[in-house]
């Protein structure tokens, strides 16, 4: 994958051939941890997981081990594993790629977890645009089930799991896990209200445990190689490894683990080939489009949870997206906005009205016809989507307003000024796309709607 | 009006028999993926088909199958192009190949399938493959790192009867064949028994 020394967990076998079926996976050693899981009761599984310190890959860094001694037994009702395999943050692509080269992994941390909390039926929600990944896992599973991992007696022990794929069918709502749960009973993706939490009145008004695939990736290894061995690796507050997905202005974009708190340099620099052309970094998410923004004066801060708060950020699901000195920050977060605009459930008027008129005024603002009233009814827009709405999509929308008007106000301000956009001219103060007039005028015309 | 063949019948049953019973309702998007593959959109018809199965009104489905994206309601080409413009892609010059796209397949003005009927170009959101941006999938199969020109041989290869291969795995072979793997496969062999 890569030149630089790393510690990789899960994506040890990325390089190894045939890993993506299931005897190059028993081959590899694969399903070691779920027998070792076996051999203990199901409280001790989660002591150990406890124990490592492993924290939720999917964005919110809730430890796994707390969440899984949250599920209650003995309720009279079933208990359900659900695994959020809707991966669709922008700029998050890590878990598809676990399950297209190694899906056995996941399905074994999934395992694991169903034994934990004792549950016997889990589902996989596979994002719908996952059309080949599902294949994979459906492939996958089917071998599970031939090889007695999966069905009646999970690997002899008599414990009883079955396993159940779930396609999405295009929500990126359906990322958040009470959307989610809603999306798999049949539903709209629409988030519901907690508590109660997932854990107690989930699926089916059940107990359910929803896990991360890349969170459930890592459990194997944590199994066979001990708590202490994970928890060495990383920080103190954040260990372990996480794979950092790269896209954007890098001259070599891509999945790379590397041990949490390694700074943003090393990962861009020694990894993914620095920034694209040698040019110079401006801004970057270390978590997705729901992260706020950081710049290069943040070159040096660890890639772990509390380094990246602290720097005003998310780590969120570890997606960084990178653009250089030649992009215009208005377009990147009117495009951004835009994307939450779409997404929203419209459940919540904060979110759903708020990000439509954000995306109008970014957009004015970007072709020229912003004016100077426009950066504060940004900032009270901001604050009037922030937090009121019911899930965290909204607050992920206002991320890339307020992160980008907090570095780059100058910037903002310029497109004002000169009734254009200084990266590429178009506006009418300077250079008029062509065929985008009545584009142009619609956008003036929302200028006096806004009044 | 067109309905479930005896076959789609039975992969119906099989595909509300994933979900425990009494929770039926699950198997909601399933089968609307089913009925997709059928009628290459979904119609009035068939969301009322997919409620009898399940017990439920047709307005309840039509809520469901309105709130997804993949789920079309409206006049659907052979082949659906999407195309991402999210922001990495962006970076990349997606909307150059968005635009590229359109052009190709012959949609115009605000409309998103071509006149023929054979395209239905998709602006789309994050399709997870960030790494090879610009991202294009043609019927939900993978295109890595496509640029304007490579789109335009995509468009003409599907207008050739072509199924261009993807980047990763196998290339549905086209709008209606996807969503039949969206529904799922068949049940396991020997599950029937077992239950």
């Amino acid at each position: 994958m890569n030149a630089a020394p790393t510690t990789r967990i899960v994506t040890a076998n990325w390089d190894v051939p045939d890993v993506v079926g299931i005897d190059g996976y028993l081959a590899a050693g694969g399903y070691d941890g779920l027998r070792a899981a076996l051999a203990m009761t199901a409280a001790e599984v989660i002591d150990l997981v406890k124990t490592s310190g492993l924290r939720g890959r999917g964005g919110a860094g809730f430890p796994t081990g707390v969440k899984w001694s949250f599920v209650p037994q003995d309720t009279g009702k079933p208990t359900y594993v659900v695994a959020n395999f809707d991966e669709s943050e922008p700029g998050t692509f890590n878990n598809r790629e676990i399950i297209e080269r190694e899906p056995h992994r996941f399905l074994e941390g999934m395992a694991i977890a169903a034994y934990a909390v004792q549950s016997h039926l889990a589902f996989v929600y596979c994002r719908g645009e996952f059309l080949w990944p599902g294949e994979i896992l459906d492939a996958a599973i089917r071998e599970a089930y031939a090889k007695g991992v999966f069905g009646a007696s999970v690997l002899g022990s008599g414990f009883e799991l079955e396993v159940v794929l779930h396609r999405g069918a295009g929500a990126y709502i359906c990322g958040e896990e009470t959307a989610l749960l809603s999306s798999l009973e049949g539903y709209r993706g629409q988030p519901r209200l907690r508590p109660p939490f997932p854990a107690v009145e989930g699926l089916y008004a059940s107990p359910t445990l929803i896990n991360n695939v890349e969170t459930l990736a890592t459990v194997p290894s944590i199994l066979t190689r001990g708590p202490e061995w994970f928890a060495g690796i990383g920080t103190e507050k954040s260990p372990g490894t996480k794979i950092f997905s790269v896209s954007g202005k890098v001259e070599r974009p891509g999945n790379y683990e590397l041990p949490l708190g390694t700074p943003l340099r090393t990962l861009l620099e020694d990894h993914a080939g620095g920034v694209l052309g040698g040019r110079r970094l401006k801004a970057w998410t270390p978590g997705g489009s729901s992260t706020p923004m950081l710049t290069e004066e943040h070159l040096d801060v660890g890639l772990d949870f509390e380094s990246i708060t602290a720097a005003g950020s998310l780590l969120g699901t570890g997606a960084i997206i990178v653009m250089d000195d030649t992009d215009c920050i208005v377009e990147a977060a009117r495009r951004l906005v835009q994307f939450y605009a779409h997404e929203s459930c419209g459940k919540c008027t904060p979110c759903r009205e708020g990000t439509w008129w954000v995306s109008r005024v970014l957009g004015r603002i970007q072709e020229g016809y912003g004016r100077s009233e426009d950066l504060p009814l940004l900032d009270e827009l901001g604050e009037n989507i922030l937090f009121k709405a019911f899930c965290a999509l909204a607050d992920g929308a206002v991320s890339p307003i307020q992160s980008s008007l907090r570095y780059f106000r100058d910037e903002y301000e310029a497109h004002i000024a000169e009734r254009r956009c200084p990266f590429t001219g178009v506006g009418p103060g300077g250079v008029t796309p062509a065929g985008s007039s009545e584009a142009s005028a619609n956008e003036a015309g929302l200028t006096e709607a806004l009044t | 009006m067109a309905g479930l063949s005896d076959g789609g019948r039975r992969t119906a049953e099989a595909i509300i028999a994933r979900y425990p019973a009494g929770r039926e309702r699950s198997a909601v998007l399933p089968l609307l993926y089913l009925m997709q593959s059928e009628e290459g959109r979904l119609t009035q018809d068939g969301l009322r088909q997919v409620g009898k199965l399940l017990g439920i009104r047709t307005a309840e489905v039509e809520a469901v199958a309105s709130f997804y994206s993949m789920l079309r309601m409206r006049p659907t080409g052979t082949h659906v192009v999407s195309v991402c413009t999210n922001l990495s892609c962006a970076l990349r010059g997606a909307n150059e190949v968005f635009a590229a796209t359109r052009d190709a397949a012959g949609v115009e003005h605000e409309d998103e399938t071509s006149p023929d009927g054979l395209f239905t170009v998709h602006e789309e959101e994050c399709l997870g493959a960030c790494d090879a941006a610009p991202v294009v999938q043609v019927d939900f199969a993978n295109h890595d790192r496509v640029t304007p020109e490579r789109v335009v041989e995509l468009v003409e290869a599907l207008r050739a009867g072509e199924v261009p291969s993807p980047s990763r795995g196998r290339a549905p072979k086209d709008f209606r064949d996807a969503s039949r793997i969206l529904a799922g496969s068949p049940p396991r062999a020997g599950a029937e028994e077992a239950t």
